[in-house]
């Protein structure tokens, strides 16, 4: 059975939640039955995934994890006369259905996320029942349920016997066609404009609502026996091309970005760019780079030159998990920079103890009979250029109080969700040792199997690395004493213990610290730490306006402004 | 001071003109080459340049051969730029003739002098003052256009626009088709560049236009393995510039009418509609509202499920009534001009509507002041939106309901009279022809427009040249004939005289002559009506009935004959013609046997009212077609499987019996 599940792709957990559902049914299931039940049950998987699938695909910019998408109506949100089947996506009314009064309506689990832009989905008549009294609409949480869509407050809809619209009154304005059996119903919501209009069989017909309040659920509406409808939030292809309608959004707000006025300030943008390619080209010490584009476009630099290429010899050491020669070349080089620092310290000399189980740090690679490499043989190392952009994930960096529109932004950590996507290239190579690969001599290239045992398989390096490991137990002994509990330092130096409880350290649930893009955020921490102590910013401002501009996407999500679904940052960095 | 500084213009421009006839080639090119500085974007001086004949003497320089061929280059070069001026500096360039001698100049082999003068070329042939029959004269130009679209992107985006402006008639079509456009032009629209995208496409817009050969090859072509029509639909996305989806429905909509493609096919439903239904909005720009409107008007004017989906998309009706909302009276005239081409577009959408659907009609008629729009749209100056307005008004008078109600209620037959008076006959078809319809015996309008002294106005249009014009005339005289007073049946005989009626029966078109053939149907009914018009015309009416039942005539015409004589055996008098004819008698006879039922019918119709009981002289009838063999015919028709047929000669038979 999991066989046949990871080709649907499914994620496991569902499939044991829907098999669980199954036995926990107790019923003794007769062989057709059971062919019948799994026929059903691969029909629902194939559903469910080409629901995500779709979904990925129109609301790229929505976190589900903020803000699910509806993909049912909800068996709690509804009023007692509709009955909901076919995995809560048919609809159909079990009143009286005599009076107005015995109208029902359901919502659908979760409201529209501002941030898919633009939303549809459609409803299809299978059958309008003895008077084809049906609305299809929107409306808040909280609207009366004993109604139709369009009759209260935040309520709106389109009515099939009359084809009339309802916008928040028990009076309808004539809108479009009557609906009826065999009909496909569409409503599309406009996030960017609040507007929504209506389709039919897959024709547009026109703006029916505007001035809409953020989060209303999909919601439909029926009034007399036999009703029934079934609801597509992107589990089957729509009728509507609404794909057609997103694109002209997306140009639409793309225009307007290209367009964005600047006036009489044209040079002083150009200015400001160049300033900020600079900038950027120092912080990470691409010093002949830097100085050409200095040149060329005539600014100054503000940082020594030799300055500029200690940072980047100590970069280069991070990056290739020489640790223990990074530590003392920073010493070296900023003599008090570390002593000021002890975290900082602590930091690196538990990457260096990582390092040292990879077999990669300087000190266990002595002793391991190879011998370090002289600083000057480190290739420059192409992936530089990527670095700096990829960091750890690291908690929420941003909050925003109901009460208090003020912002607080956590500099250090600002690409946190940048990152992801633009470290997919780098991760691609699937080898945890891409750089030492890359950089090693002949002999180890051709000797791939010892790069997998722990700090290169020599016995010496083994106890080198236990010694160091004790020092650096302590070292965070005596941290504590000095400066009180600090959780991320505990936590950082048990993940690194944790290294050694396994017998193949690289395959363990630890393993990902060993991970060359690990050394990253290190090198990032250690290069912006250097910067600070020459009164020069941390970041960037190439990047911090980067993570600025994502940080405002999702603000503008949370806000409601459907615009920042056609506007990802990663559009404009490739 | 104004005069000094033209005498210095022209003393500098001159001197341009006097450095052509440098004998030292290297100054001659020199010359020229300042000469392109000098005009760029200078209108006057371009002018000036023409008037100083700079024209005949770079054309010479362009056609030598012994002219370096930078300085050729050069020349076209300022062709061109002299081109992109004024149309008084394109027909000067014309009349120079420059065409042909750029197209000379074609037959070169350096790409960069080609360009040139295609750019050069480009410009003139797309200014209207220039005749694009120009690009025809010579049979060897258009293959040799088609050789030279492999040279170049520049090459491609020229040639393209040349052939989009010059194909104007079905005979360019076909000129062009015969060479190849069709293949040698597909590839082009997924060339990497948007001005060639878009030149070729709007080529096979021009192309296909109400033609159905060049639309059926196109359904067949494949580019790069994908299907002109699919292609054609993804120009239409709505992130394409508006310019490429208009121009890509166009093609499908010709494709589409010329046959080439189903009308219920996805790609026109729900591709081509709705595409051309969003360039009626608002927020596009004027021309493309007008050519949107008109475009879809054209698409949907056959097809009835078209006009209902098109009818609900987008709120198409009532967004088509913003189309009134552009000022009507400006100071400027181009935008009394746009609002005249959106007006005319209007109508014209609201003509196709609802040509066929009553709720439709509907729906526009109570589009806020409609009725009024096209009243004023009646009497406009403009003669395209007088014509759109009657075509609207005509679409509308289909509808018994709207006859009766807003047709009555905005006297709309006031302005129609009026316009009927003078005008072309375009209008005139269409006012004519929504006449007819408000002459039906239920349209309210029908009395006072017999009052205003219509009949006249219709009699002379049966006169005319225009069949259309003819049949309009003469169906709304039956119309008006339908039930009407003795004074008026008289009126409209004296008014069209019995010459005119008798000519009109032997008219070529079929559909004047069974239009006339009602009318004197409709003249010949009621029995004191029958007897007074056959006292005065019935021998030439018997004749005219003769010559049509011994002619060769469709079997509707014989049967609406057959329908007259059963009328005239109707009357009191009038009777005696038939019964004194027995060659007559004998045709009749003849019909009854004939092996068409409604021929039988309206034959066994006529003895029925010959043989019946309660008129004079009934049994004197009676006996005289039993002589004839009657009786044993209707006997037989009494057995025939048609039972309105064995009904009808079953009532005849019981009149011998009473």
């Amino acid at each position: 059975m999991y066989q046949v599940l990871k080709e649907v792709g499914l994620d496991l957990e569902r499939a044991n939640q829907i098999a669980g559902f199954h036995t926990n049914n107790k019923q003794k299931i007769g062989v057709p039955f059971a062919a019948v039940f799994l026929i059903n049950f691969l029909d629902v998987c194939y559903q469910e995934k080409e629901l995500n699938q779709r979904l990925k695909r129109l609301y790229p910019a929505v976190n589900e994890q903020e803000t699910p998408l509806p993909r049912s109506w909800s068996p709690k949100d509804k009023f007692s006369y509709i009955g909901l089947s076919q995995n809560n996506l048919r609809v159909h009314y079990k009143g009286h259905g005599k009076t107005p009064k015995d109208a029902a309506s359901v919502r659908a689990t979760h409201p529209i996320p501002a941030a898919c832009g633009v939303y549809y989905f459609e409803v299809k008549i299978i059958s309008k029942g003895r008077d084809g009294y049906m609305g299809i609409g929107l409306s808040a949480q909280g609207v009366n349920m004993n109604r139709l869509p369009g009759w209260d407050k935040h309520s709106y809809g389109y009515h099939g016997d009359d084809g009339h619209s309802f916008c928040s009154s028990g009076t309808g304005q004539p809108y479009g066609p009557t609906f009826t059996t065999g009909d496909v119903i569409g409503c599309c919501v406009n996030l960017i404009n609040n507007t929504c209009f209506y389709t039919k069989n897959g024709h547009s017909l026109g703006i029916a609502f505007t001035d809409l309040p953020p989060n209303l659920y999909p919601t439909v509406g029926l009034q007399t026996p036999g009703e029934v409808v079934d609801a597509n939030f992107g589990q089957h292809p729509f009728v509507f091309d609404i794909e057609d309608y997103m694109r002209e959004w997306r140009t639409k707000i793309q225009a307007q970005i290209d367009r964005f006025p600047i006036g009489e300030r044209e040079g002083e943008w150009q200015a400001m760019i160049q300033k900020m390619v600079a900038s950027y080209l120092v912080h990470h010490s691409y010093c002949a780079t830097a100085e050409a584009f200095a040149k060329s476009t005539d600014q100054a630099v503000h940082e020594e030159l030799a300055s500029i290429k200690n940072r980047q010899k100590i970069q280069k050491l991070v990056l290739s998990g020489r640790m223990g020669e990074a530590i003392e070349t920073t010493q070296q080089l900023y003599p008090s920079l570390l002593e000021r620092n002890q975290d900082l310290l602590f930091m690196l000399k538990v990457r260096q103890f990582i390092e040292m189980v990879n077999g990669t740090d300087s000190e266990v690679r002595c002793l391991g009979g190879r011998s370090p490499k002289s600083q000057d043989s480190y290739p420059g190392s192409p992936r530089l250029f990527n670095s700096p952009v990829h960091k750890a994930s690291s908690s929420q960096t941003y909050q925003t109080e109901q009460n208090n529109a003020e912002v607080e932004m956590e500099l250090d950590h600002f690409s946190n969700g940048v990152s992801e996507s633009s470290s997919n290239g780098f991760l691609n190579g699937s080898s945890t040792h891409g750089i030492d690969l890359e950089e090693c001599d002949g002999d180890m290239v051709d000797s791939a199997q010892s790069k997998r045992q722990l700090c290169g398989g020599s016995q010496a390096a083994i106890e080198r690395m236990i010694q160091f490991g004790r020092e650096l137990q302590s070292m965070s002994e005596h941290l504590r004493r000095e400066r009180g509990k600090n959780s991320a330092n505990k936590k950082m130096l048990k993940d690194a213990f944790s290294l050694l409880a396994y017998s193949d350290p690289w395959s363990s649930p630890v393993g990902y610290q060993l991970d060359s893009i690990q050394r990253e955020p290190v090198c990032s921490t250690l290069n912006s730490a250097i910067l600070e102590t020459h009164n020069l910013p941390k970041q960037p401002p190439l990047a911090l306006s980067v993570g600025q501009a994502a940080q405002c996407l999702s603000l503008m999500a949370r806000t409601g402004s459907g615009s920042c679904a056609f506007a990802s940052v990663d559009d404009y960095l490739h | 001071s104004f005069k000094c500084l033209v005498e210095e213009v022209t003393a500098t421009s001159r001197h341009y003109v006097d450095r052509l006839f440098d004998p030292d080639p290297q100054n001659v090119l020199q010359g020229v080459i300042d000469m392109k500085n000098a005009v760029i974007g200078n209108n006057r001086q371009k002018a000036n340049l023409i008037v100083l004949g700079a024209v005949p003497r770079l054309l010479y320089l362009l056609q030598q051969s012994s002219s370096s061929l930078e300085l050729r280059t050069e020349c076209a070069v300022v062709l061109g730029s002299l081109a992109m001026g004024t149309e008084n500096n394109i027909k000067s360039l014309v009349d120079c003739h420059i065409i042909p001698a750029l197209l000379q100049g074609l037959l070169c082999s350096d790409l960069i002098f080609i360009e040139a003068c295609l750019r050069c070329l480009r410009t003139v042939f797309i200014s209207p003052v220039t005749p694009v029959q120009l690009l025809y004269t010579d049979p060897t130009v258009i293959p040799h256009l088609m050789s030279l679209l492999s040279r170049s992107q520049h090459t491609q985006e020229y040639i393209t626009q040349i052939f989009a402006h010059c194909c104007k008639t079905p005979e360019h079509q076909t000129v062009l088709f015969n060479h190849g456009a069709i293949q040698n032009i597909a590839p082009l629209l997924i060339s990497p560049s948007f001005k060639v995208r878009m030149q070729a496409l709007k080529c096979f817009s021009v192309l296909a236009y109400e033609n159905a050969q060049v639309s059926m090859t196109l359904v067949n072509v494949l580019v790069d393995g994908e299907q002109l029509s699919q292609v054609f639909v993804r120009m239409m996305q709505r992130d394409k510039p508006i310019e490429m989806q208009l121009t890509a429905a166009k093609c499908l909509t010709y494709m589409c009418r010329a046959g080439a493609i189903r009308t219920d096919d996805n790609c026109i439903v729900l591709k081509t509609l709705p595409c051309l239904v969003r360039m009626c909005s608002k927020e596009r720009l004027l021309e493309e509202r007008v050519e949107g409107a008109e475009t879809l008007a054209y698409l949907m004017e056959p097809d009835i499920e078209l006009q209902r989906i098109a009818s609900v998309t987008d709120h198409l009706v009532s967004m088509l009534a913003d189309y009134f909302k552009y000022p009507k009276t400006s100071v400027l005239d181009h935008d009394l001009k746009h609002a005249h081409e959106l007006r005319q577009a209007a109508f014209k959408l609201y003509a196709s509507l609802g040509s066929n659907d009553e709720d439709i009609r509907k729906k526009i008629t109570e589009t806020e002041n409609m009725m009024d729009r096209i009243v004023s749209g009646l009497s406009e100056s403009s003669i395209k939106v007088r014509l759109a307005a009657v075509r609207c008004l005509h679409s509308l008078s289909r509808s018994v309901q709207q006859l009766r109600t807003s047709f009555h209620d905005h006297a709309v037959w006031k302005p129609l009279m009026k316009l009927l008076q003078n005008a072309p006959d375009e209008v005139l078809v269409m006012a004519s022809s929504t006449l007819c319809n408000l002459l039906l015996e239920f349209s309210p309008s029908k009395e006072p427009i017999l009052e205003s002294g219509v009949i006249e106005l219709l009699c002379s249009l049966t006169q005319s040249d225009s069949p259309a014009l003819r049949v309009n005339g003469i169906w709304a005289l039956m119309n008006m004939a339908f039930q009407a007073d003795q004074k008026v049946k008289v009126e409209i005989v004296r008014a069209l005289g019995t010459e005119q009626l008798f000519r009109l029966l032997s008219d070529p078109d079929t559909n004047v002559l069974m239009k006339t053939l009602g009318l004197l149907r409709n003249l010949l009914s009621t029995r004191p009506h029958i007897d007074q018009v056959m006292s005065s015309h019935g021998k030439q009416i018997m004749q005219a009935v003769t010559l049509i039942l011994e002619g060769e005539h469709s079997i509707e015409v014989k049967e609406q004959t057959l329908c007259i004589l059963a009328n005239i055996a109707d009357g009191n008098t009038a009777k005696e013609l038939i019964m004194t004819n027995d060659d007559m008698l004998q045709k009749i006879k003849y019909y009854m046997g004939h092996s068409n039922v409604k021929l039988q019918l309206a034959a066994t119709f006529c003895i029925s009212n010959l043989i019946w009981n309660e008129e004079d002289g009934s049994q004197e009838r009676q006996d005289k077609l039993r002589d004839m063999g009657f009786v044993d015919i209707l006997h037989k028709l009494t057995q025939a499987s048609d039972p309105n047929l064995c009904d009808r000669a079953k009532t005849a038979m019981q009149q011998y019996l009473a």
